[in-house]
């Protein structure tokens, strides 16, 4: 389901197998695991976590099929959701989203709570498919849309075209960072871009810090959002 | 004063005549009941596209029915009279269920510029018309509604510098790439009309459902909608 890897002060966080890498409560569930793992580590506040996937897809959103046999899973996977993404703003270490595949609504959701976006441009596309599929987008989503897609031309292509984003498109729309050849080429970039990080020395926890400040709003819409069943939102930073 | 035609999936929402197609309280009126003529007639795969007719798209609102009124006093009320009566105006484009376009024949001014903001995507000529926000002229302060448009549409400190506070007239290809407009690739009115009806068939061909469309075009907007008084319907989960 998911890997994490250790190579230096790089975690490498890899969604694995061919398939879609719909989020279901079990993949959530062993991500968020993963990223405790990542907290815990010793060499936590100097280092940098990379999020990659096998095959087509980086994540083609929740799993709508079985939200449909099972409506109740619904609230479940939203809510495992919202609270790894919440663990990823607060993540005291700067994140990369390595996109080697199609990222799609809840999956485009992951790449963008990373703060660094590399994608390979010869395959791939992300895309916000919600008016395709008649879904409004929650009020969460929309924050992060909002925080990360700052252009109003950009905003609107993402949110009311469904538009299909090629890297060098993302490029130009200012959501990602740098494309590449290949999918091997997308890692490696991120790998290098990742020791340079570590290199600068900066403190994760004062990192951390900053960037729920930054993102203030989208932790405001998680958490408003939640229903008092629903568990715990994990945005503890460790300060 | 302004029509609104069907031509397939497209509702086309023309200022006719030659003069400046300022709002006035009678234009305004009619604008606002053609919207809601529009939004009940709507079914998916449905867009608005606007348009208008000579030199100006629209030259703001009517200031000179404003200065007839006699009276500083009276001139002030008229004036408020126009600000507070277009709100719905803004209001039903920004809840309208289906994508809208404004192909912009000519210039657009003030009030005739929020107009045209007011529209998911904006076209107007590479040759001809251009965008001004001549409140810092006149010494008009913008109204709050006018300021929350400005906040969501315009992207950088540069562009909404540029518009809202260096009384520039704003030509097409300046408009561009300061991020105001999509395009302005046509030396024509009909190569803009052209290229609107383009796109405009092509997101009619989506066939999306035009409530959900205007759920999520609030969601993008929250402080303009606020402004006004546009709740949006937002699902808390998937």
């Amino acid at each position: 389901m998911c890997t994490l890897e250790k190579r230096g002060r790089l975690f490498l966080l890899k969604l694995t197998g061919d398939g879609e890498h719909r989020l279901n409560p079990t993949l959530l569930d062993n991500i968020r695991s993963a990223i405790t793992q990542i907290r815990s580590d010793p060499s936590s506040s100097q280092s940098v976590l990379i999020t990659t996937s096998d095959g087509k897809f980086f994540s083609n959103g929740y799993d709508l099929a079985l939200a449909a046999s099972d409506p109740p899973l619904r609230a479940v996977m939203a809510a495992k959701l919202q609270s790894l993404v919440a663990d990823l703003i607060s993540l005291p270490m700067p994140t990369i989203a390595a996109v080697t595949g199609h990222a799609s609504a809840a999956g485009f959701l992951l790449a963008m709570s990373h703060d660094y976006i590399l994608m390979r441009r010869d395959r791939g596309f992300l895309y916000m498919s919600e008016l395709d599929i008649e879904l409004v987008l929650p009020a969460w989503f929309m924050s992060m849309i909002r925080m990360k897609v700052v252009s109003p031309a950009a905003k609107r292509d993402v949110a009311l075209t469904a538009e299909k984003i090629t890297a060098d498109r993302g490029l130009e729309m200012g959501i990602v960072d740098s494309s590449h050849g290949s999918a091997g080429e997308t890692v490696e970039a991120a790998v290098k871009l990742g020791e340079e990080i570590v290199r600068r020395g900066a403190d994760g926890h004062v990192y951390g810090r900053m960037r729920e400040t930054l993102l203030r709003e989208v932790l405001h819409a998680i958490g408003s959002n939640e229903s008092a069943s629903n568990g715990v939102r994990n945005s503890g930073s460790k300060l | 004063m302004c029509t609104l035609e069907k031509r397939g999936d497209l509702f086309l929402l023309t200022l006719t005549g030659d003069d400046e197609h300022r709002f006035h309280p009678d234009t305004i009126s009619s604008v606002l009941s053609l919207l809601e003529q529009a939004k009940s007639q709507s079914t998916r795969g449905s867009v608005l596209i606007t348009t208008a007719h000579g030199k100006f798209f629209s030259n703001g609102f009517d200031l000179a029915w404003a200065q007839a009124a006699g009276s500083q006093t009276g001139a002030v009320n008229r004036m408020h009279q126009m600000v507070e009566s277009f709100k719905p105006v803004i209001a039903a484009l920004i809840d309208l269920p289906m994508p809208t376009i404004a192909a912009l024949n000519g210039h657009a001014a003030a009030s005739g510029l929020m107009f045209a903001l007011s529209h998911d995507y904006v076209f107007m000529r590479n040759d001809r018309g251009v965008l001004y926000m001549s409140e810092v002229d006149l010494g008009l302060p913008l109204p709050d509604y006018f300021a929350a448009m400005f906040a969501a549409k315009i992207g950088t400190s540069i562009a909404k510098r540029e518009l809202l506070l260096s009384g520039k007239k704003i030509k097409g290809e300046e408009a561009v790439a300061l991020g105001i407009v999509d395009s302005a690739a046509h030396d024509s009115v009909e190569g803009v009309v052209e290229a609107t009806v383009s796109l405009g068939e092509s997101l009619a061909a989506k066939k999306w459902n035009g409530e959900v469309y205007a759920s999520i075009r609030k969601s993008l907007y929250p402080g303009l909608c606020t402004m006004l008084s546009l709740t949006a319907k937002i699902a808390a989960s998937p």
